[in-house]
């Protein structure tokens, strides 16, 4: 390391989880020995799954005092929204790191239902509840020793640039690593980073243009299938064998960690900044690929298509042009 | 106010468009609810410019194009139908009844049958009422 790096003052880094599962988490863990390098030259401030930091040192920090903060995850309840926007207030750049702090994720997919649907489902009719006395969580409770409070849940899911103003964007559930690396590194040096707002740590082009696997331009398609109906080749496009895979309207950057493990693209990358709405991108271009002009021979093609909005929008519900299900008894 | 519904209809420049002006020029009066844009074709509709209505406020929204085997690009009809089959499937998901988005072939003689369409679907929007899903997004943004 040179004498110059040295001198300079470290880089203060912050990790919070939303609603995440805690692979973001670990996809930071998993810069093995490079972790040397990072904290050779930033100090990890807050990081929940790792370190003993209470939000009240986080709250005890002064405005801008974190350079550069990742937090992953989508804001599913008040307690995600409140440090949500106590680390925009504390920190220099907010990054969106992961699908979920992205367009929503996976925890996105609540959207389909609201609040009173989850909570019916979870508290009372799952299979292995009995809850006769139908408890529910509430926000806040009275015992003898005082009052006791959980953060309350919201009616949907909402990814963080829905709560805060975000720097940039890692997409990836989770980012792969040596892109995460990429860009802290771009950091550290002053390297000049691209607009506000701009998606990093990934690529402009569609999976698809950089996918080694055989291709011709004209897919058509008389049959959708599951993954299990079909023995992949290993070298025949998913999309030309009637496998859904995402990749004509998920970036790339990932480095085809599905489609060279044998597996379609789910589309946790996210659309190409071109799409303003991640699935309607997919289902244009699967529909052209429908090999009919039949009204009733497409509509049953279309029928082996169990689920659009879940395949389509898997990781980005809260961050489509929709955003949720419309429920009729919500006012 | 008794309501009006807001209706966004795509109309293809060829056919369903010049359908559409027909109607007008023969002086036959239709429901004014609709707001048309013009396309090129009704292939370039994209999903994207459904939602979007939707979004934005619309609660229907009409899809024309050239009768099948009409199209002047030769297929684009079709590819607009099948994106309408996958598009009304995701819609139904979304709580979005399929009753909102309707596709028809309009030729460009077929002012007459253009008027009828547009109050007819007018009428069903009507009795439909309003679409929510722009309410329910805005109240939790």
């Amino acid at each position: 390391m040179s004498k110059e790096t040295k001198n300079k003052p470290k880089l203060k880094l912050a990790i919070y989880w939303g609603a995440a599962c805690g692979g973001c988490c670990i996809s930071v863990l998993d810069v093995h020995e490079k972790l040397f390098d990072v904290v050779a030259v930033a100090d990890l401030v807050f990081w929940p799954i790792a370190l003993d930091v209470k939000y009240a040192d986080v709250e005890a920090m002064e405005n801008g005092f974190i350079d550069v903060t990742l937090y992953n995850g989508a804001v599913r309840n008040s307690e995600n929204e409140h440090m949500a926007k106590l680390l925009r207030q504390k920190s220099k750049i907010l990054i969106a790191y992961g699908s979920c702090a992205h367009l929503g994720g996976i925890p996105g997919l609540a959207n389909f239902h609201n609040k009173e649907e989850i909570f019916e489902r979870v508290y009372h009719t799952s299979e292995s509840t009995v809850n006769k006395e139908r408890v529910e969580p509430v926000t806040s409770y009275k015992v003898a020793e005082g009052t006791l409070s959980l953060p309350e849940f919201f009616n949907d899911v909402r990814a963080l640039d829905q709560v805060v103003d975000v720097d940039y964007y890692l997409p990836g559930c989770p980012p792969q690593t040596e892109r995460f690396v990429e860009v802290f590194m771009a950091i550290v040096t002053n390297a000049s980073l691209p607009p506000n707002g701009s998606v990093v740590g990934a690529t402009e082009k569609a999976q698809c243009d950089e996918c080694q696997r055989k291709k011709t331009d004209n897919k058509r398609i008389k049959q959708f299938k599951r993954l299990v109906e079909v023995i992949d080749d290993g070298e025949t496009c998913f999309l030309e064998q009637g496998i859904i895979c995402m990749g004509p309207a998920t970036r790339s950057g990932c480095g085809y960690r599905c489609i060279e493990g044998n597996s379609p693209c789910q589309g946790c990358y996210g659309p190409p900044s071109t799409s303003p709405d991640p699935g309607a991108k997919m289902m244009s271009a699967i529909a052209t690929m429908i090999d009919s002009n039949d009204p009733d021979e497409i509509i049953k093609i279309v029928e082996q298509i169990e689920d659009p909005a879940g395949t389509f929008y898997r990781f980005s519900l809260p961050g489509s042009i929709l955003r949720r299900k419309l429920i009729e008894t919500q006012t | 106010m008794a309501f009006e519904p807001t209706i966004i209809s795509f109309l293809c420049n060829w056919c369903s468009y010049t359908g559409a002006d027909l109607a007008g020029t023969s002086r036959i009066p239709y429901a004014p609810n609709l707001r048309t844009i013009r396309i090129m074709c009704s292939g370039r509709i994209e999903p994207t410019f459904v939602l979007k209505a939707f979004r934005e406020g619309a609660d229907g929204v009409l899809m024309c194009g050239c009768h099948p085997g009409d199209c002047h690009y030769h297929e684009g009809n079709y590819k607009c139908l099948r994106r309408y089959h996958l598009l009304q499937k995701y819609l139904q998901q979304m709580g979005i009844k399929k009753e909102r988005v309707r596709l028809e072939w309009i030729s460009a003689s077929e002012g007459k049958q253009f008027a009828a369409l547009a109050n007819e679907f007018t009428e069903t929007i009507r009795q439909l009422g309003p679409c929510k899903i722009k309410g329910v997004m805005e109240t939790l943004t």
